[in-house]
């Protein structure tokens, strides 16, 4: 089972299992990461899961989506490290990728 | 201690338990649902759902597994039938009594029934849990002809749905517009010409008044008029489940009547989601919500006020539909605005009005335009130039800060 360690904002540390193909939202969810709200439930309808993922990491993920990118555009906290957890699905490769929280969902 | 009774299994429900746990609970959790499932998402039910694109696993809030690996304890098929607040007891149909410290009811709403001539023949249905959907799909795959009683947001998805499968699809709609509780004349009209334009038969000035069918229903009467269907939908508004609430002598009003932190008249007992009349400071009114947003939110501010937090509810209602290639999100009520202002041009489908009042921003129909729908969010109650919005050219970005 590939894991994902999320560093919340105030650098609490959580290394969790995810099932592959499940989202990263859904990891987090699934083990109560605080700081994911996915609202939406993972249709990138809302952008209440945004994540920050480092430039190594992002390298091996696809690219976003348009409405992906629309979507984390105008976030106030948004980096060229930015993603909706929701819209990345776990596989082997990823497995020990580390993912960093916002300080707040909008 | 005898813990906490979340009455209700959906998704205020699922979002308590796991709220109450996220917050370092460690007593007693019961969930009493009388759906079978373990808390799902409803809002793929009129469409990714029905289309088939999505299953059972994708649409559970989280897996089966996360009740028991938490210790929640998750009892589905089973229905209250009381709660007795003088005793903090809640009593299942069956006969089980479980007692509180708190009590969170969070019983949604069920849709509001037709009750006609022919309305209970077979092939009519209503659409809010998974097993409507299960019924609609199993009779979509024979029927050619679908008729949907109601031209709200769950009939128009339905609609698109079944027309892209190829079935012939009518809308009958009582007033005289689609949408016409939700949306501005503008907004309908939209929505009217995309279905009309994919093919989709929508009547309004309609009232239907009655069903034909032998044992099966086979035509749909509206006064002289019959149009035949071999499967109806009927999606004509819902019902807040307040009556476990009203019987236990809490305050209701269209509602369960909460205050700011989702407490009921009972301090020791909590309401959350479609089944709450709430206040709402941000528009400075008390309202009662049919969203998932809301219903989530509420949980979270239940959840952290049953275990002695002072969490306000203060949240922009949001809302999002899908039907056909076109995602729309709306933030906010556009009845709320005294004007409007679109950007972008509707014949590309991708488009956004915002509405204003007194120059602030208040709400906004953003189809297919995301940007707009997150600018929104965070501009609410915000002056602007209104002509600025109106400029495809002008930095959207520019007004944050």
């Amino acid at each position: 089972m590939p894991q994902v360690k999320f560093i919340e904002f105030n650098g609490t540390e959580h290394v969790v299992d995810a099932s592959k193909g499940e989202s990263i939202m859904v990891a987090a969810t699934n083990n109560l990461v605080p700081g994911i709200d996915a609202d939406c439930g993972g249709e990138c309808s809302c952008a209440t899961c945004h994540v920050l993922i480092d430039a190594d990491w992002q390298a091996r993920l696809g690219a976003r989506s348009e409405q992906e990118e629309s979507m984390l555009d105008l976030n106030p906290d948004r980096t060229d490290e930015s993603r909706l957890s929701c819209q990345i699905p776990m596989t082997d490769e990823l497995d020990g990728i580390t993912v960093r929280l916002p300080e707040f969902q909008y | 201690m005898s813990g906490i009774v979340i009455i209700g299994a959906g998704q205020a429900a699922g979002q308590a338990a796991a709220s109450l746990r996220q917050e370092g609970f460690e007593g007693t959790i019961t969930i009493l649902g009388d759906e079978d499932s373990a808390p799902y998402q409803r809002p793929p039910l009129s469409k990714q759902y029905l289309s088939g694109e999505v299953g059972v696993d994708r649409l559970l809030v989280r897996p089966e597994k996360f009740y028991v690996d938490k210790n929640i304890d998750l009892k589905t098929g089973t229905r209250v039938g009381s709660i007795a607040p003088s005793e903090k007891s809640v009593t299942t149909t069956g006969g089980d009594r479980f007692e509180y410290d708190k009590l969170l009811i969070a019983t949604g709403s069920r849709p509001r029934i037709l009750n006609i001539t022919g309305s209970d023949l077979e092939g009519i249905h209503y659409l809010r849990t998974m097993g409507d959907v299960d019924g609609i799909r199993e009779s979509m795959g024979s029927a050619s002809r679908i008729c949907i009683v109601g031209g709200g947001y769950i009939g128009l998805e339905v609609a698109a749905v079944a027309r892209t499968s190829g079935l012939d699809v009518t809308v009958l709609e009582m007033e005289d517009r689609i949408l016409q509780r939700v949306t501005t004349p503008e907004m309908s009209a939209y929505y009217h010409q995309l279905h009309a334009g994919r093919g989709v038969n929508i009547m309004t000035n309609t009232t239907v008044s009655g069903f034909q069918g032998n044992g099966s229903v086979s035509a749909v009467l509206c006064g002289d008029e019959i149009i035949e269907a071999d499967l109806v939908i009927v999606g004509i508004g819902i019902i807040p489940n307040v009556e476990l609430a009203e019987t236990a002598g809490l305050k209701c009003e269209n509602g369960i009547v909460v205050d700011d932190h989702c407490r009921s008249s009972d301090p020791d007992i909590y309401a959350a989601g479609d089944c709450t009349n709430h206040p709402n400071p941000l528009l400075n009114r008390r309202l009662r919500l049919e969203s998932v947003p809301n219903a989530m939110e509420q949980a979270r501010v239940a959840s952290a006020n049953m275990l002695g937090g002072d969490r306000v509810y203060a949240a922009i209602p949001w809302f999002w539909s899908d039907q056909y290639e076109l995602k729309l999100q709306m933030v906010g009520f556009s009845s709320d605005g005294d004007s409007s202002v679109i950007r972008g041009d509707k014949s590309t489908n991708e488009f956004a009005v915002f509405y204003l009042n007194d120059g602030k921003v208040v709400a906004v129909d953003a189809v297919n335009s995301p940007r707009e729908f997150m600018v929104c969010k965070q501009l609410y109650g915000k002056a602007v130039n209104a002509p600025d919005l109106a400029n495809p050219e002008f930095e959207l970005k520019s007004l944050l800060n």
